[in-house]
Parts: structure tokens; C-alpha cells; sequence
């Protein structure tokens, strides 16, 4: 009904078939989660050697499913919602939680500090895991706690994985929390390039005053992040002439690693 | 001078683990290999103890190259295992007679019944503080020498020893047979006040004193290690739920932790005296220090915990894995008046009602799968509540926070649950592995690298606290309708039942 002609299957020879259209819708998807998320129809059939009027079918296909939208102002073409909420990476929080339970105590009794497991709920960090500071001070559980993403170590790196939420969070505006806070896009942008080279993220008092977080992802099995994992504490105790101390850097990506290793991401 | 490290080895159900920790009591590396699980008939259950000392050498072996440490930068060796599992070898050859029955084997069941007689299974609790049972050692080591040709008369003359699990590791470390006082206090042999086997129940239980090891305290230097090991001191064994309340630093009457796995383990330290159950509670040996006067503990078994949470996964397949259930359960508030008392083989302390089998109390066309779900949870609380009142009531003292670990304690909502429950703070510290650190820190104060249990009270932290928010009226109502579904489990097993 879109217009959209299916070649036989003799064409492919016999079974299974494959279905030429989906296969172009596919390169279409692909194109668009790429590095520009922000393509037109004339960029898309450049890209993929198509006539413009082939492409445009399958864009409206996919607008109509929910799996792209398209800009108003500018006409181009951005991945959907709901494409992305099939996509992100789904692991029960507590699901998570059990597996990574060795690991986080580890991780607080080395570092000396507070640790915390999120994963991005509607833009926001969930805390799903949390384990004391290591030093019997009165402190409260915020598993369930919701965290801003942009102003938080493990927020920048859940956003790194995941640039759509990234972008969607920019759209609604990134609140100040402190005169350090990222709240502009360009700069938020580059800094996620920065942690997912990088693999690891931090925020040098960008949410409080005087305290400095560090993260770094879990990957699931199919190498998607499934979660960050990471300290949080005084700028005196986890920096160093105004840098991360290397040495929590290392326990937090070798935390991070374990827990990955656990849920199957590294084979080793 | 170079970081010294503690080796601790955790011979679990299981598993062989090994894992070092550093001068702050944190985990420097972990090896562990699974062992098999013989079973020859049904209710028969067996291990191979070549396999398992095999692999205890290798988890030690493996977690040391892990660290990159050798046997020199380890200080001691502490041992936490399985509890009654029994093992009989031959004094020369070093060879075990049989293989090891493990402790949840039920082939002395007859035995252990005929043992009981008339004066029923409370006949040797005044002496050791145990009721007759199929998991302790004693009826174990008497059922192979009824069964293994010729075995009586060689360990009459000493030429067949046995051990649990600790004497067996030892003695193939060190060449001594001994064994720790709380493993000893599992075996129905020992006399709770003297700690040393007790002629009487020698003698009721047919087992000769020339095959038993010198009941030695829980930590002190039992020897050093030859082969792969040579020169590292074995210098701690305690039963793994003992050295998991030692691990929590449980050092003062009163203290109390629950280990939740599969089922779940209850000790609560008494002081130096051994407290008498009117409560169908074990007493039990907690540990002991060198020359100083032993620990008592009061013990509550729950037979099914874990185990229910498993059967919601894998006979109600409502969810695929065990950390799913408190997705489930959240999807609601509240259990909708469902109860789920999983007396799955009868009900243990503090009823013990061996005619009991589950029910699901309280189930209307409103119930959903997740209110079973936090029916399910909330059935690990409220038999830990039983569990706590039984001992609140024969300690004289009541509970004022709970210490907790095991795989459970990842379950935020049930610890939740545990605190409404209780009415009392629940605490996880920051070490899980609670057994082996207890082996470790047994093993650590032996040889003087930590200087007391203060200096090990505070190395403790915690990891999480949950602490009770629960309207006291609605905690009342929940106990008391939980009592009624217990209630209604109990005279099930009719006589032509087939309990086969």
C-alpha cells in the first residue's frame, strides 16, 4: 500500500527468501544511528545509490511504525522512539543488582567510597544498586533514587551509549545544578565522545558543590551497556591537582570490567 | 616489609573455594571449582574426598597465581566448611574407606529413628544439644561401619579415622587428625560442656574413640602445610555457618546473623554458657579462641528459603531468573492477604512438624502473580520472625539488629520485608562472603597478623541498612495471619501416605 514492490523470490534463488525492501530499510536505520543522526532524503539515497522517490517510501513506512521521526524545521529524518525503546539494552535492574553484589562491596572497600549501579529511566539515572561508604557513618539506601543524567558520572556514561537519549534529554534543556554543569549541548556532545573513547566518565562537582563522581559501563552479553557502575565523593578524596586520581579510575573500570565479564560481555 | 596476605578456604555443599584477603580484610582474588554430587539411590547423597581435596589444592594453587603471590606471602590458612559431612579413611594409606556422606544424605533415617527409641529425638539433647537427626555425623559414621565389611574392627584398633570435612583437609595438609570444636559439636559425639566426645553417646551411637580426631579449638596453629604449601600454617576451622558468625563479628551475647541461601541459618552468640532450646533451637559450639573459654550460639534452621524462590522460577516458571521475582513483586504493593508457608518436607524449627506440607493460605480471585510474588518473599520474613522469637524467648535477650548475608541479601524488597518483619535494623557489611572471611579472620587472629576481635569489629562495615518502616498494626495482623496459614499446614501426611 506504500507503494513498496516486492521482488519475488526467484530472483535470490529458492528459500529462504530475503525481502529487498527491509534489507534497504535496514541500511536506512543504520545510516541514521550512525555519527549524523540527522539525515534528508537526498543525503539517505546519495548514501545508499537509490532513486529519492524508493527512499522516501520506506521513510514514510518507517515514520508511520514509529521507528523514525521527522525534524519539522528541517525536514531531515532522526531515529524513533519507539526504535529506541526496543533497542535499549534491557536488564532487570535487579537482575543486575545480583550479579554485580561481589563486585560493588569490592569496589567500596577498595576505593573507600560510596558506590552506585544506574541505568537511564526516561532520561534519568535510576539508582538500582547502592553500597555505604566503608566507614559506618550514618548514611540512607537510595536504591530507586533518580539521578539528572547530564550532571552525573554514571549519567554521562549510560548517555555516551546511548546518544538518542542524549540528544532528547538536550532537547528539553540541561538544568544547571552548579556553576560546573554541563548545559550546553555542543559542549555535553563532545564530552560524551570524549567517555566513550575514553571508557570511563566524571563529574567534577556538576551536581553538588565539592563532590566529584567517577563511572564506567557494564556491558551485556551483546556488548550494549546495560548499566554504569561508579564511586562518588569529596573532591579532596577522589582528585588530584584537579584530576581524577588514577588509581580509583582503575578500581572503578576494573569493577566495571568484572561485571561485565560476569554478564558475558568479555569471554574470558 | 612486603604485604602479607590470609589464604581462606571455604569447602562448601558445592563448591572448593580459596580466597585472599589483604591486612584490610578485602578480597584479593577468588578461585572456585564445583565438586560432583554422587547419587547412588535416591536419598543417597555422596561426594568423592579425593576429588575435594584435589580441588582445594588447585582453588589455593590458582587463587595465589591470580594475586601473584606465593605461598611465602601468605601468613596462614583458615578453613570454613560444609557442616557433618562425614569421611572414614585408612590411617596408613591416606585412602578414604568410602565416599563421603554428605550431610543432607537421608540413609540413617531408620537408624536414626531405632537410635530414638521411646525417649523419642530429644534423648541426647542434654549432652551434645542436638535432637536425633539424619544430618548429623555421629549416625553417619555408624551407618558405614554397619555396612563396609570389616570396617568396625579396624577402627576399633585405630586403623580407620574419621573426619568432617575440615579433619579430612587437614589431615592431608598437615598429617594431623584433629579436628575444630564447632565441628566437632556437629557430630551428636561431643559433650556441649567438657567439648570433648562424650563416653555416653559413644556408646549409644556404636563409634569407637580410636577413630576419632582431637577436638582442638577453633583457632590456633594446627600445624604447617608440606607439599605445594610447605611451610604455610593451618591455623583455623570452623563449620561455614560458625565461621559466618564470626565473619559478621558477632563477638558479644546477643549478636546475631542469618546466612540466606537455599535455606537459611539463624545463630545468635549466647556468651560462654550453652543455652537449652525450649524452642526446638540447636545449641551449638559458636567458636573458640585458643585457651579462652569457648563461644555458644543458639542455631534456627529454615529449610526452604531460596529454595521457594526457585520453585516460583522453576516449577511456576513465572519468572526466568531468581532476581526477577522482586521485578514481579514490585508490580504490586502488598501480598493481597496471600501467605505461601513452603512446608515442603514438613516444617523446622521452631515447630518442627514433620507431617506439615505447604499451603498457599489466603488466596481469592483478586490475586495476582505478583502477589504471590511478594507472598513468596515474605514467607523468607515471616519464618524468620518465628525463628527470632524462639530465640528472643530461650536467649532471654531480645534482637536489636539483624546481620545479614548470602545471595538473598541482593533482594532489596525482602530485606526491606526483613526489617518490617523483625522490627529491627538489618545490615549487610560489605563483605558477602561472610564464611570465608570468618575462616580468614579466625586464621589471621591466630598468628597474631590481626591483634583481637576489637581490631576485627572494626574492620566490619557496613554495606546497606534497612531499617523497619512498617505500621506496627499491620505488622501484628500480618504475623498473626501467617500463624494461621502455618496452622493449616500441619496434620497433612496421613499414615497411607507413600513417604517414599
Amino acid at each position: 500500500m506504500f507503494g513498496i514492490v516486492e521482488r519475488s523470490s526467484d530472483r535470490f534463488g529458492p528459500v529462504p527468501a530475503r525481502i529487498q525492501s527491509i534489507e534497504r530499510a535496514a541500511a536506512i536505520l543504520r545510516l541514521l544511528s550512525g555519527r549524523n543522526r540527522r539525515l534528508g532524503v537526498a543525503q539517505l539515497a546519495g548514501e545508499l545509490d537509490l532513486p529519492k522517490g524508493t527512499v522516501h517510501g520506506i521513510l514514510r513506512t518507517l515514520a508511520a511504525v514509529g521507528f523514525i521521526e521527522q525534524d519539522e524545521e528541517s525536514g531531515r529524518y532522526q531515529l524513533g522512539a519507539a526504535l529506541l525503546h526496543m533497542g535499549s539494552s534491557y536488564l532487570d535492574g535487579n537482575e543486575l543488582r545480583a550479579r554485580a553484589l561481589n563486585w560493588s562491596d569490592s569496589l567500596a572497600a577498595r576505593s573507600g567510597e560510596s558506590v552506585r549501579i544506574g541505568t537511564l529511566h526516561e532520561g534519568r539515572v535510576l539508582v538500582v544498586h547502592h553500597v555505604f561508604r566503608p566507614d559506618d557513618s550514618r548514611q540512607a539506601l537510595e536504591v530507586g533514587a533518580l539521578q539528572p543524567a547530564h550532571a552525573t558520572a554514571l549519567g554521562k556514561v549510560l548517555l555516551a551509549a546511548n546518544r538518542y537519549a542524549a540528544a532528547e534529554l538536550a532537547r528539553h534543556g540541561l538544568p544547571r545544578y552548579t556553576p560546573a554543569t554541563i548545559t550546553d549541548w555542543d559542549k555535553l556532545s563532545s564530552e560524551l565522545d570524549t567517555v566513550l573513547e575514553r571508557g570511563w566518565a566524571a563529574d567534577s562537582e556538576e551536581l553538588v558543590v565539592g563532590e566529584v563522581s567517577l563511572a564506567a559501563p557494564i556491558d551485556d552479553r551483546r556488548g550494549v551497556t546495560a548499566g554504569a557502575i561508579g564511586i562518588s565523593g569529596p573532591v579532596e578524596r577522589l582528585t588530584e591537582e584537579g584530576a581524577p586520581r588514577s588509581e580509583l579510575v582503575s578500581y572503578v573500570r576494573e569493577a566495571a570490567r568484572a561485571v561485565s565479564r560476569d554478564l558475558g560481555a568479555i569471554p574470558w | 616489609m612486603s604485604e602479607r596476605y590470609i589464604a581462606s578456604v571455604d569447602q562448601g555443599t558445592a563448591s572448593s573455594r580459596c580466597l585472599i584477603f589483604d591486612g584490610r580484610a578485602r578480597i584479593v582474588s577468588v578461585s572456585q571449582v564445583e565438586h560432583r554430587h554422587i547419587f547412588p539411590r535416591p536419598g543417597h547423597v555422596e561426594h568423592d574426598p579425593r576429588e575435594i581435596w584435589r580441588n582445594v589444592q588447585h582453588v589455593v594453587g590458582e587463587a595465589l597465581a591470580t594475586a601473584q603471590l606465593g605461598v611465602r606471602d601468605v601468613v596462614a590458612l583458615g578453613i570454613a566448611n560444609q557442616r557433618e559431612t562425614t569421611v572414614l579413611w585408612d590411617r596408613a594409606t591416606g585412602e578414604p574407606v568410602h565416599n563421603a556422606l554428605n550431610w543432607q544424605d537421608m540413609r540413617t533415617d531408620h537408624l536414626v529413628r531405632e537410635l530414638a527409641g521411646d525417649d523419642g529425638p530429644d534423648r541426647f539433647r542434654d549432652r551434645c544439644g542436638l535432637p536425633l537427626a539424619t544430618y548429623f555425623s555421629g549416625p553417619k559414621i555408624r551407618w558405614l561401619l554397619d555396612h563396609v565389611d570389616g570396617l568396625r574392627a579396624r577402627a576399633e584398633a585405630g586403623d580407620v579415622l574419621f573426619g568432617t570435612m575440615d579433619s579430612w583437609l587437614i589431615w592431608n595438609l598437615i598429617g594431623r587428625h584433629v579436628t575444630d570444636v564447632t565441628n566437632a559439636g556437629r557430630t551428636m559425639l561431643m559433650n556441649l560442656e567438657t567439648l570433648d566426645w562424650d563416653d555416653v553417646l559413644l556408646d549409644a551411637m556404636g563409634v569407637p574413640r580410636a577413630m576419632l580426631p582431637a577436638i582442638r579449638p577453633s583457632m590456633e596453629i594446627y600445624g604447617e602445610a608440606g607439599g605445594a604449601f610447605a611451610g604455610l600454617p593451618v591455623a583455623a576451622a570452623l563449620g561455614d555457618q560458625h565461621a559466618a558468625l564470626f565473619g559478621q563479628t558477632c563477638f558479644s551475647p546477643g549478636d546475631a546473623k542469618c546466612t540466606y541461601g537455599t535455606g537459611s541459618f539463624l545463630l545468635m552468640n549466647t556468651g560462654e554458657q550453652p543455652v537449652r532450646s525450649a524452642n526446638g533451637l540447636l545449641t551449638t559450639v559458636g567458636y573458640k579462641i585458643g585457651d579462652r573459654p569457648a563461644t555458644y550460639a543458639l542455631e534456627g534452621s529454615i529449610a526452604v528459603t531460596g529454595a521457594l524462590v526457585q520453585w516460583f522460577r522453576d516449577k511456576l516458571g513465572l519468572i526466568g531468573s531468581a532476581p526477577e521475582i522482586e521485578t514481579l513483586a514490585r508490580t504490586v504493593d502488598d501480598s493481597g492477604g496471600c501467605y505461601v508457608v513452603p512446608a515442603f518436607s514438613g516444617l523446622f524449627a521452631p515447630h518442627w512438624r514433620s507431617d506439615a506440607r505447604g499451603v498457599i493460605a489466603g488466596l481469592t480471585g483478586y490475586i495476582s502473580k505478583g502477589h504471590l510474588a511478594r507472598a513468596v518473599l515474605e514467607a523468607t520474613s515471616w519464618q524468620t520472625r518465628e525463628v527470632v522469637d524462639a530465640m528472643n524467648s530461650d536467649a532471654g535477650v531480645a534482637l536489636t539488629s539483624l546481620k545479614v548475608d548470602g545471595g538473598m541479601t541482593g533482594n532489596n524488597l525482602l530485606m526491606q520485608s526483613l526489617a518490617d518483619v523483625l522490627d529491627v535494623p538489618v545490615v549487610r557489611p560489605i563483605v558477602a562472603e561472610a564464611p570465608s572471611l570468618g575462616a580468614a579472620y579466625a586464621a589471621g587472629l591466630a598468628v597474631g597478623f590481626w591483634p583481637d576481635v576489637e581490631d576485627l569489629r572494626a574492620q566490619w562495615h557496613k554495606a546497606a541498612e534497612w531499617l523497619p518502616a512498617m505500621d506496627p498494626a499491620v505488622r501484628a495482623k500480618g504475623y498473626r495471619k501467617w500463624r494461621k496459614a502455618v496452622a493449616r499446614t500441619v496434620d497433612w501426611v496421613d499414615e497411607d501416605d507413600d513417604e517414599d
